[in-house]
């Protein structure tokens, strides 16, 4: 069954701050095997003009998908998260996420789609941090594929 | 921000040097700690072929945090990177064997544009396939 249309531009709360720390960082770089200095090494972070080390530029995507899990989750949206792909991603930086972030993000439902029976979700996370200042913004595409007919 | 790479000593058509990036299942179980995401298709043999796939796959984070290192190690500071954006096409499956499977990601720069940015196009195959289309990064350079 398709969605119901009236969803788009939904906005949901904002979520609690996640406060981004130097290990979980640390943690993601080695987990990709990225032995870049500016995620681990606060004086080679500031050597490039950060304040503190910086994330990976796809570090951010566990807070905003997160929160996107909350807004498919949304008894009344009625999305099939067990059959839920991950179709498209894409993030726009105002500034890198750095450690001591408090970043807190916003879920807008962009655009519901049905094609071939799948339902296509575009979920648009705008990320903040303490001061309200824009980060990061994050689109993620979302696609329940069709239920197989029993 | 201190990229490596001078906007003016770049043109259409310069090639970043290309990577290969090994993906066993401990990676995968190590990025899954990493990420939070602990959908079992990406360690659970069992559940992977009872959903329909050919076995365990990579996270289509986990390839695209790859992809992007081609970039992050030619400009130096990652924080260059202003926009990055993939379309997931097909999965990269990790074999439970000593190799388990690899990504290769080449790049090049397919257009400059205003405030010393260009725009990179990436591609990533894994045993010969596609596995991310229209990827993307926008980088400011020096």
């Amino acid at each position: 069954m398709a969605l119901d249309q009236s969803f788009v531009g939904r906005s949901y709360p904002p979520t609690d701050p996640y406060e981004v720390g130097r290990e979980k960082i640390r943690e993601f770089a080695e987990a990709v095997g990225d032995a870049n200095p500016a995620y681990t090494d606060p004086e080679a972070a500031k050597a490039l003009g950060h304040p503190d080390v910086i994330a990976p530029p796809t570090f951010v995507f566990a807070i905003t998908f997160k929160a996107a899990g909350e807004v498919v989750a949304d008894p009344q949206l009625g999305l099939d998260y067990s059959r839920v792909v991950h179709g498209d991603q894409r993030f726009v930086h105002r500034r890198p996420v750095r450690a001591g972030d408090r970043l807190t993000v916003t879920s807008t439902i962009e655009s519901i789609k049905s094609l071939a029976g799948n339902d296509i979700l575009d979920v648009r996370g705008e990320v903040h941090d303490e001061a309200g200042e824009h980060v990061v913004t994050a689109w993620t595409k979302l696609v329940a594929r069709a239920a197989e007919e029993a | 921000m201190t990229a490596k790479i001078a906007y003016a000593d770049v043109e259409v058509g310069t090639e970043l040097p290309a990577q290969s990036f090994p993906v066993t299942r401990a990676t995968l179980v190590q990025y899954a700690g990493a990420s939070g995401d602990f959908n079992p298709i990406h360690w659970n043999e069992k559940f992977a072929k009872d959903v329909g796939l050919p076995d365990v796959i990579a996270h289509g984070m986990f390839t695209m945090a790859e992809a992007i290192r081609v970039v992050t190690d030619w400009v130096g500071d990652p924080g260059a990177v202003v926009e990055y954006g993939v379309r997931f096409t097909k999965p990269v499956v990790v074999p439970n064997d000593d190799k388990g499977a690899t990504i290769e990601v080449s790049a090049k720069v397919a257009a400059k544009l205003d405030d010393d940015t260009v725009r990179v196009d990436l591609t990533a195959t894994s045993a010969g396939q596609k596995v991310l289309g229209m990827s993307r990064a926008v980088v400011r350079l020096a």
